[in-house]
This record gives structure tokens, sequence and C-alpha cells, in this order.
């Protein structure tokens, strides 16, 4: 089984958000670059599969240089091997279409990613490289097994789960609690120093958005106190003040 | 403006509160707005999205079509776009929404906004604002392809109502195995709550709360209100609270008028869950808590001494 995971390299979800340019480039000053969550859990879910069921896990970033301690560590996390597409990860479309065009060169078993990066939030890339590749998509995946040529799967629903089959090839978007994170042992970050790591050219795409500028939401007023022994105060101010109520 | 259709997601033969927000979505926009609903729906009920400002319904209510299947609602969707000439298709953000959106577009060679928070701007371009990082900030982008999928964000538009009613027109997409791919054996949902995502008041509990024992007065207390309950993230790690209920980042992400935090820090992963709520309202022991940073309302106490006197206060208030 040859298992493909797309990663993103995107900001921690601690980080503090500024732009610059006149809020047409993103700060990444003091920024700390990690591994997109929904895609960690997507990578721990292969590494499981290769472990139980023998699978070759590849992982793919659209990125450029920068993004490489962020692909070592998902070496060290367990993937034998991954490609960058050297680009910038311009919008969803662009990602989706280096993704396809990536896997219909070596065709993969599995193609597995996060359900949303955490930077953009589009959740639309795993759609489209089904789309793209005519192989079935679906997400948010909370549990995969594989049986034979089949996978089993749990997908979220507002307000409960579905439970779902498809066989291989397919793509899905993953979200917890699909696999516990893994986090690099000393072996795994002194071998993924000499994994292979393919550079390769990204192919072209037509633009259809075009990113303007970035705002920031307004500031956020102090907050009201209410004294514990007086919380009909807090009623009364839900429902005459902030007319919630 | 053209002819813009809209995807109107239903569960249980009812549409959701997001399907009336993106028909009211669309209709601001102008033009003529189409929906087209998927499943067992009465008649009734396809008529009412005419309330919202569609003035056409296409119906496809094959029993195969009555679960989410998402590449199936692709292709008929594909087929709408054709049969009624529109530019601009428009839904709600969902875990649904997002994969049909993201599918449609590849199909169709549209540009695909999602998280749109505004209508658009047509004075230069078209341009839309995105919700990004979470909620920490927003972009402004121009979509540029003919044919155009906005993904809106729910709680982003007031819904229109102005008493109208919608045509209704049986539609039959062309569909094959392959749309079918994906076989869904079995749906699991809570019974009888009110689904969190979609919820308009929510109390959620953390870690403060100490075990799943003490939820008892979380529940009561959103029964009062008539509101959903949710939890942080080791609540529901723990097994305290299913899985379904754990708010923020990586969770659910809830756009409430109110949000109750009780025993919650507000660490940052959790806030991003829930920065979108009109009004945020955090009870803490602990005055130096982060959520008090991110609250419009505080009460700095003990949950197990503050909640029961809210459910007196909020039992009072309903008298
Ligand atoms: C990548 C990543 C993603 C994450 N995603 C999420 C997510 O989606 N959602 C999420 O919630 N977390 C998420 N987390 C975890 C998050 O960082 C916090 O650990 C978590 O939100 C803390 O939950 P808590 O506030 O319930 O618990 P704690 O941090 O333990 O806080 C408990 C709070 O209860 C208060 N308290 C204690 N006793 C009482 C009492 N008797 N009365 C009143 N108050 C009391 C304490 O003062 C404290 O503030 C994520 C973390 C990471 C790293």
């Amino acid at each position: 089984m040859k298992i493909l995971v797309c990663i993103t390299h995107v900001p921690d979800t601690t980080s503090k958000i500024s732009f610059t340019d006149n809020n047409t480039k993103f700060d990444s000053s003091g920024v700390q670059y990690i591994i997109g969550p929904y895609d960690d859990y997507a990578l721990a879910r292969a590494v499981e599969l290769k472990e139980s069921n023998g699978a070759t896990v590849t992982v793919l970033n659209v990125g450029t240089s920068e993004t490489e301690p962020t692909i070592r560590k998902a070496l060290a996390i367990g993937a034998d091997d991954a490609i960058r597409v050297d680009a910038f990860p311009e919008n969803g479309h662009f990602v989706a279409e280096q993704i396809a065009h990536i896997a219909k060169e070596n065709n993969y078993d599995l193609i597995l990613m996060g359900r949303e990066s955490i930077d953009y939030n589009g959740g639309a890339v795993h759609g489209m490289v089904g789309e793209m590749l005519g192989l079935p998509s679906l997400s948010p995946v909370m549990t995969l097994d594989i049986e034979g040529n089949t996978a089993k799967m749990t997908r979220e629903i507002e307000g409960g789960k579905e439970y779902v089959e498809a066989d291989l090839p397919f793509v899905a978007g993953c979200q917890e609690p699909i696999a516990e994170w893994k986090i690099p042992n000393m072996r795994g970050i002194m071998t993924a120093r000499t994994k292979p790591l393919n550079v390769v050219e990204a192919v072209d795409t037509t633009e259809k958005t075009e990113l303007k500028n970035y705002e920031l939401p307004p500031e956020k007023g102090d907050c009201k106190m209410v004294d514990p022994d007086n919380v009909e105060e807090l009623v009364d101010l839900l429902k005459n003040e902030a007319k919630v109520l | 403006m053209s002819s813009i259709l809209v995807f109107a997601e239903s569960t249980d033969g009812k549409f959701k509160k997001t399907s009336r927000e993106a028909v009211s979505y669309a209709a601001e926009m102008g033009g003529d707005v189409t929906a087209v609903a998927f499943g067992d729906i009465e008649q009734s009920e396809l008529e009412s999205l005419g309330n919202n400002g569609a003035g056409k319904v296409l119906h496809a209510g094959d029993d195969k079509l009555n679960q989410g299947v998402i590449q199936a609602y692709a292709t008929a969707l594909a087929q709408a776009v054709e049969q009624t000439g529109s530019e601009i298709v428009v839904m709600s953000k969902s875990s649904l929404g997002d994969a049909i959106a993201a599918r449609l577009a590849a199909k169709i060679g549209a540009a695909l906004a999602g998280n749109v928070v505004s209508l658009p701007d047509t004075s230069n371009g078209f341009v839309v604002k995105r919700s990004i990082y979470t909620n920490k900030a927003f972009v402004n982008v121009d979509m540029k392809e003919g044919k155009k999928i906005i993904a809106v964000k729910k709680n982003a538009v007031a819904i229109k109502e102005d008493g109208g009613s919608a045509t209704v027109e049986s539609f039959s997409p062309d569909l094959g195995d392959s749309d079918f791919a994906v076989k869904i054996t079995k749906t699991e949902k809570a019974e009888g709550d009110i689904l969190l995502p979609e919820a308009d008041l929510v109390v959620s509990g953390g870690r403060g709360l100490k075990g799943p024992e003490n939820w008892d007065m979380i529940e009561e207390l959103a029964g009062e209100l008539g509101a959903a309950t949710g939890c942080s993230k080791p609540v529901s790690d723990m097994g305290w609270r299913p899985h379904h209920e754990h708010v923020g980042q990586t969770g659910v992400k809830v756009a409430p008028s109110l949000y109750i935090a009780i025993g919650i820090s507000g660490a940052i992963q959790h806030l991003a869950g829930v920065n979108a709520s009109k009004v945020l309202v955090a009870i803490n022991k602990d005055p130096e808590a982060p959520f008090f940073k991110a609250a419009d309302y505080g009460i700095v106490g003990d949950a197990f001494e503050v909640v029961p006197k809210l459910i007196d206060a909020v039992k009072a208030s309903n008298d």
C-alpha cells in the first residue's frame, strides 16, 4: 500500500497574527511554524497503518525551502520519503493542482491530509484533489481502518457521525481522534536526515482568485465583571444590555 | 446580476438555519435565486425558502440523496449550474458544504472562496472578505474566474424573511455508480439535543468542573436557557463528554449569540473555536484566567457556587 500524506506548514496555534507592507503580507517574524494540526493526525494514522498493514508513507508539501524543517519533522515521525513542490502555496486551488499532478504520476492507494489548514481554513484541498483525480473524497474522517481493498471509516456530521465504506484509492481529510499525534524520537530525528527529500518544480495553473489585502478584527473592549454574589445582574445584563437572552 | 444557485443543506427533512442564511445572502446580492435541495423534504418546507428570498427550488427527492453523499451532490449541483445558467453558487460553510464546494469548484472550473463573512464588493472586481487564522484575521480576495462559488460562514449574515413562497420543481440529476462510491452504512446522531454547531446559545464546561458527574448543573443551566452544551478538549479527551461536544481549534467551531464558558481557562486553541460568538461570558475561580481577556462579561468565582445561583436567576427571569 502506498500512502501520500499532504502536510501544511503553518504558524503555531498560539501565534499572534499580524501583517506588514500595508496589510498585504503576513508578518512571520517571531512566528514558530508547525505541521498543520489536522495534517498531524493524518500523518500519525498513516504511520500506524504502515506499522499494522505494511505501507510506504510519502509526505508532500507545497512550499518554499523554508518548509524543510517541517518536512524533516514529518520524516522523523515515520514517513519514508518526502516531496516538496517548490512554490509558495498561493491558494487552495493552486495546492490541489500540485498534489493532483504528483498523485497522477505515482498511483497512491490512499491520499490523506487534514480536514483544513489552520491558516486559511479553506477545507477545500481534499475535495479538489479527489475531483481532479476522479477519486472519491471524504472529510472530516474521524476513524480509518483498511480491510483488504476497502476502507472503513467514520465521518463527523453535525451532532453525530456516519459510518462509511469506500474502496481504495481515495482521498480523505482527517481530524481527531483518528490517531494520537506522534512525537519524533531521537532515532527518528537521526534517520530523518538521510531520508530522501525530492524537490520538484510546480506545474502551471491559472489563478482563479487574487489576494487583495488582510484585515485584523477590531480591538476587544474590557470584560465587565459581575459580583459572584449578584448573578442576577449577569442575567439582567445579558437580557437588557447585550440583548442575547 | 444573473442567476444565483444556492445549495440548501437539510437534516431530517428540515433546512438548516445556515441554509436560510445562504439563501438570504444570495437574495441580498440581487438576481434570480434558485435553491437546490436533496432528499425527503415536504412541499411546505421546500416552499418556505421563498421566505428567505429563493424564487425557485429544484428538488431532487430520490431516496439515495437523503444522506450526505458528497460526490453525488457535487455532480447534481454541477448539472443544476448548467441547467440554470448560473454564474454564482452560494452555500454555507459546514463539513458537508466545504467538501461539496471543493468538488464542485474543480468540476466546473470555478473560483472558490470559503468562510466568507461579507457580501461581494463589485465596485472594482468581485471582492469578498474571508475569515482566516481561525477568526484571528480576515483576507479580501478578488474572485476572478467567470464562475464563482461562495461558502458563507455561519451567523455572518442576517436571515431575511419577507413572507415569500418559492415555486418547487422536481429535479432528476443524471448520476452514476461512481457518484455513490462512498457508501454510508449507518448514521448516529445525538438524540433530542440542540445541535451544537448551529446553536444560538451555548453553555460549555471545562476541566474546572472536576468530573463528568458534575455536568448535571451544566445541562440544567443549558436547559433553562434553551442552549446546547459544549466542552473543552481535555474534557472530551478524558471521556467526560462525547467528542462532538469538543469546542475549539481542533473541535467544533461555534458562532452563537451567547457562549458561557464555565471552568475553562481560555487557552488560545479553545478561544479559536468560540471567538466568533457575539457575546462571551467566563465563569472561573482564577481571576487571572486568560478567558477574561476575551470575555465580554465575567464572574470570578467557584463554579459549584455560581452555577446553581445562575440557574435560579435564569429560572426567575424565565417566569
Ligand atoms: C494544537 C492544539 C490544539 C488544541 N485544540 C483545542 C481545542 O480545540 N479545544 C480546546 O478546548 N482545547 C484545545 N487544546 C488544548 C488547550 O491548549 C487547553 O489545554 C485546553 O483548552 C484547556 O482546557 P480547560 O480550560 O478545560 O482546562 P484547564 O486548562 O485545566 O483549565 C481549567 C480552568 O478551570 C478553572 N477552575 C478550576 N476549578 C474551578 C472551579 N471550581 N470553578 C471555576 N473554575 C474553576 C481553572 O482556574 C482553570 O482556568 C489544544 C491544544 C493544542 C496544542
